[in-house]
């Protein structure tokens, strides 16, 4: 009965959840006379011209490419680094470690919009303008400590005597760590992979600030839809029904890592 | 876990210093510069000292905003922290059913802000948004109209965007708990309550420590989706420290209060994370023993 319950509430939650997605699709298969002509639960006069708009005019499909590049190599920058890092933090103690901990979380902490100014500077300086590696460096800011944090939480849970046995039988440390280590921790991987593609994803304004046209991500391209005339509603739902899917993708690829968990196979 | 000592360690957290210092070092020594400068021009500004510090700590309307974000923070927190853990108990274990939650529950997440803001405002809307339209049927409710009425849909709206992120860490972390764990409870004749307060939560010390940081920070910084949606009001009602700062920094192009502002800002998150991070280590260790 009780599990009952519980599976309930869910599904009470995922339905209301699900209503300003719904929305949303409600919108993006509408022409903006209809949406702020009246309320309609269900559109008779589904259409699919914003999608096709988007998906054939390349100022708009390239934004989803420039967004999926410098995502995909934040998330790998950010893993590749903080995997080590928090295996260092997790097992090590070491001069300054507390405090180069914590520093790392300030990075997240500054109010971003008058850092634009000075990251447009630094990054024109060192001549990576407009590029998809910019954005990917400058995004590691606040996901290279997030993944750290959240890496830490999941080492600090794995017992070190399986370090200490994986030694004695001989394992180097690359060897250890990439073969018995990380798929200790797949869960954390993949929800870390998963956090760093989103918040990376979802950033506007570095990512516009760096930008001018060959790397210009696909929420920046988004506000093009408010010109003189007011805002296209039909073409950002669209657009942001869109923005969903590769983000639905990964946690795809990473839902078995996420949901598998702990496996105490080897030892 | 006591841990090995060891300097060595810090070649393994070397690569992780030199990305984040380069993005963060020189931007954030230039926002100090700008916060003891006057600045009319390219190349044209004077030495002003702690001016824009004095000034901006005494505007009364930092503080009001100030006060107002606390309330903002103070409310997410409550609400998502245990929703969030509450929906990570509830989700599945295994089966089909994992990957459907794990996919609907990441759908918020996904959607730039910006967007977010502009949906909520024809969802909101009573004449042609479905939560407008609905909740109209009941009571009269205009969050542009009424303060409390826009404090109510701007909860729901970070609700809804943000609890998600709290499941998702503690279900990983719950993910991450041994089988075993759960076998001795069952041995022990532990209550489901027990087993909980026990086992599972301080076992999650580690994921809702970097949920609860990440939830403080991210809503005490929060900027677009209460732009997008009341633009600060009605009134100055919803005008988080965030929005005050834009409008000081950007609109009028002042960079010399606007630096100020973002360091005295930057230093309250500073403090307050530190002390919850404090916090946080001495409540889970006292649950060990």
């Amino acid at each position: 009965m009780k599990v009952k319950k519980k599976t309930i509430g869910l599904v009470i939650y995922f339905g209301l959840l699900l209503m300003p997605i719904y929305w949303m699709l409600n919108m993006s298969l509408r022409t903006n006379a209809s949406i702020l002509g009246s309320f309609v639960l269900f559109p008779t006069d589904a259409t699919f011209t914003n999608y096709i708009k988007i998906l054939t005019d390349s100022s708009w499909y390239s934004g989803y490419i420039n967004s999926i590049i410098y995502v995909s190599i934040n998330t790998i920058i950010s893993l590749v680094t903080a995997l080590p890092a928090a295996y260092a933090f997790s097992r090590y103690r070491f001069l300054g470690d507390k405090h180069m901990f914590f520093w790392l979380l300030t990075n997240r902490m500054a109010p971003a919009a008058v850092f634009a100014l000075p990251f447009f500077q630094l990054y024109s300086s060192v001549g990576l303008m407009d590029t998809h590696i910019a954005v990917a460096l400058a995004h590691c800011l606040f996901n290279v400590p997030l993944a750290v944090w959240i890496l830490e939480g999941f080492m600090s849970g794995i017992p070190k005597e399986i370090d200490e046995t994986a030694f004695i039988d001989g394992y180097s440390f690359p060897r250890f760590f990439i073969t018995i280590f990380i798929p200790l921790i797949r869960a954390g991987v993949g929800v870390t992979a998963f956090f760093c593609f989103m918040f990376s994803w979802v950033e506007l304004l570095i990512a516009r600030t760096l930008t001018v046209t060959n790397a210009k991500p696909i929420a920046a391209i988004m506000t093009r839809t408010i010109s003189a005339t007011g805002l296209d509603y039909g073409l950002l739902a669209a657009a942001g029904m869109l923005t969903i899917v590769p983000g639905m993708l990964v946690i795809w690829f990473t839902r078995n890592h996420m949901a598998k968990g702990f496996a105490l196979g080897r030892v | 876990m006591e841990k090995w000592e060891n300097n060595k360690a810090w070649f393994l957290v070397l690569p992780v210093f030199i990305i984040v210092a380069f993005s963060s070092i020189l931007p954030i020594m230039t926002v100090v510069n700008y916060s003891i400068q006057d600045i009319w021009g390219p190349g044209q500004s004077i030495f002003v000292g702690t001016e824009w510090y004095e000034e901006m700590l005494a505007d009364h309307r930092l503080h009001d905003a100030l006060w107002r974000q606390f309330l903002f923070s103070g409310l997410v927190l409550l609400i998502e922290m245990p929703l969030g853990i509450l929906l990570a108990l509830a989700m599945p274990k295994r089966g089909w059913g994992v990957s459907a939650s794990l996919v609907t529950m990441s759908l918020p997440l996904l959607i730039p802000w910006n967007t977010i803001g502009t949906i909520w405002i024809i969802f909101t809307r009573p004449d042609i948004g479905l939560f407008g339209a609905a909740v109209n049927q009941l009571v009269e409710f205009d969050h542009t109209a009424r303060p409390l009425d826009a404090w109510i849909t701007l909860m729901l709206m970070e609700v809804w965007h943000w609890t998600p992120l709290v499941t998702l860490l503690a279900y990983a972390g719950l993910r991450a708990i041994p089988e075993a764990y759960y076998q001795a409870a069952k041995i022990d004749g532990a209550s489901t309550w027990s087993t909980f307060w026990y086992i599972q939560l301080p076992k999650m010390r580690g994921v809702l420590t970097i949920a609860f940081l990440l939830r403080f920070m991210d809503s005490f910084l929060i900027y677009a989706e209460p732009f997008v949606l009341t633009g600060g009001g009605p009134g100055n009602s919803t005008t988080f420290l965030s929005i005050y700062l834009v409008k000081i920094a950007l609109l009028q192009f002042d960079l010399g209060p606007g630096g100020a502002f973002s360091l005295i800002y930057f230093v309250i998150v500073l403090l307050f994370s530190y002390m919850f991070y404090q916090a946080l280590q001495r409540v889970g260790k006292g649950e060990k023993v």
